[in-house]
């Protein structure tokens, strides 16, 4: 697995077609937690010929309570079938008392919170029967009381759960700059023996504040300084399975998989760098 | 669950749906990014599950109604392609739909359209299944419905006129003759269909649904409609993949 793309229906024949080495896709798990029909169809013909990763969006970990058991069933019984590559998850949440909200919440990093996410992984694993790659956030709110950094913070989740990171470039340069820190030294100091897959978007800016509050809207082209944060990465931890996600103007496949081809050629040059197969 | 995690959430997501609740979070104008997720992410689903209502009331009436039901009766399920299930009833007694007494019913085609897209796989039976079997076996035979097939009769409105050329993005014709009707949705493989449906052909899904004999939903189709002609509504149902054989699944009676 070299790059990939986030799957969109709409792209469904090109898809299937495509022979760029090393291609793979992803998709939003919740998307294809249903009984039948043609999405599972599209999901399957695109399995018989890709690597899959499933990308879970609303398991809701960060929640303070047990995970929602039929949700976790039905992502266990599409991964059984599906036969996926990898499957992730974000450190995030999303559920409170039955309801559901289509976003990514944040919350304070405590010591509790650490124990509760790790009971949540090990609910998720249990029931996967695999490791899953965890994603950090984009961050846009100052929020008291947090007893951890996050890469501190998911290190110990490695740690304690025997899970899997997912390293998004664009959320550490969207958090970086809403919040204030290096976006380099926290690519440094990130677990590079965790990463399993690394995620590639675009961003916007806050319509009302500027270039002081960028958004994590995935509906643009990945920006150069993510690209110069990507480069810097693989360079220091090697090659990981990339996936360009695009959710929002999507594009024609083939500009899509021009910027999937980006990723590639970084990956290829970084592995005959330090002559380890890419 | 009395923690600081539980009671940061329960506050976080209370802000969230009041748009003029204050704490310290909402003090940082980036908490309008969450407010506007959230709310733009569930209003996109529903006008991605309702296009017939939001073809017929246009954007921004669907919109600021949808803002209403989502305030409301927030999602309940990760999975937006499910959020949508009570929409036709809060429109039921939505004020500003007084004067659109057709739009609940429109909202309940496009539920049974989701239902439709997403339920389980069968292999439903065609008419040339049902010649070849012999004929001292149609009086046992058990007809069932196709997990995809949902049927709804509307006593007052024709509510599948205004729906169907809606839900194929095409405008209204001006002769819509203003009598109760029904509708018949199938998805016999992957593309959802429709049709309309009278009174006879509700009345045998309806008997086929129960588990009854295909005598008897016969039977009960000429209750519903002394006039029906069986083999017409049967030739019908089975051309729209709308019936499965559920002991033979296509082999032939066991």
């Amino acid at each position: 697995m070299l790059s990939g793309l986030g799957f969109k229906a709409e792209h469904f024949e090109s898809a299937l077609a495509c022979a760029a080495e090393g291609m793979w896709f992803e998709v939003h798990a919740e998307n294809y937690l249903v009984a039948g029909g043609p999405r599972l169809h599209q999901l399957e013909a695109i399995r018989a010929l890709h690597p899959l990763s499933l990308h879970g969006v609303s398991l809701s970990l960060a929640g303070d309570a047990p995970l929602d058991t039929a949700h976790l069933a039905r992502l266990s019984s599409l991964a059984r079938h599906i036969e996926p590559a990898l499957v992730s998850e974000h450190l995030a949440w999303s559920a409170w008392n039955g309801i559901k909200v289509p976003d990514l919440l944040p919350f304070p990093r405590s010591d509790e919170a650490l124990r509760r996410i790790v009971s949540n992984i090990d609910q998720m694993q249990s029931a996967l029967g695999c490791r899953v790659a965890i994603e950090n956030p984009s961050h846009y709110l100052r929020i008291d009381g947090h007893a951890w950094d996050e890469i501190g913070f998911l290190a110990e989740l490695v740690r304690r759960s025997g899970c899997g990171l997912l390293l998004d470039v664009n959320n550490v340069h969207v958090s970086s700059r809403n919040l204030g820190f290096d976006a380099f030294e926290y690519l440094d100091s990130f677990p590079a023996e965790s990463v399993m897959e690394i995620h590639l978007a675009g961003h916007t800016m806050d319509p009302a504040l500027g270039d002081s509050l960028l958004i994590d809207s995935h509906d643009a082209p990945i920006a150069p300084e993510v690209w110069a944060l990507y480069r810097h990465l693989v360079e220091r931890i090697g090659t990981r399975p990339t996936l360009i996600e695009r959710d929002g103007n999507v594009p024609a496949f083939g500009e899509l998989l021009s910027e999937c081809q980006l990723a590639t050629t970084e990956l290829r040059r970084v592995s005959e760098l330090s002559g380890q197969p890419s | 669950m009395s923690n600081a995690l539980a009671g940061f959430q329960t506050t976080f997501i209370s802000l969230l749906f009041d748009p003029d609740a204050r704490s310290e979070l909402t003090t940082q104008p980036a908490f309008a990014v969450y407010r506007n997720t959230v709310m733009s992410g569930c209003i996109d689903a529903l006008q991605a599950n309702f296009p017939s209502v939001a073809r017929l009331v246009g954007t921004d009436w669907f919109r600021d109604a949808a803002a209403t039901y989502v305030r409301a009766q927030p999602p309940h399920d990760g999975r937006m392609l499910m959020y949508g299930a009570t929409f036709a009833d809060f429109l039921t007694a939505f004020e500003p739909a007084r004067g659109l007494p057709y739009l609940a019913g429109v909202a309940r085609l496009d539920w049974l359209w989701i239902e439709a897209h997403t339920a389980a796989d069968a292999t439903a039976v065609d008419s040339a299944w049902l010649a070849q079997l012999p004929p001292e076996e149609l009086g046992a035979l058990r007809l069932q419905t196709h997990p995809a097939t949902r049927w709804r009769l509307f006593d007052d409105l024709p509510i599948y006129s205004i729906w169907a050329p809606n839900r194929a993005g095409i405008d209204n014709a001006d002769d819509i003759v203003w009598q109760g009707e029904g509708a018949l949705l199938t998805r016999p493989v992957d593309a959802v269909g429709w049709k309309p449906l009278d009174r006879a052909g509700s009345a045998f899904l309806d008997a086929c649904a129960a588990g009854s004999l295909l005598a008897e939903a016969a039977g009960a189709a000429l209750d519903a409609c002394p006039s029906v002609d069986i083999a017409t509504l049967l030739s019908r149902l089975l051309s729209a993949g709308a019936l499965i054989c559920p002991i033979s699944n296509k082999e032939g009676l066991a």
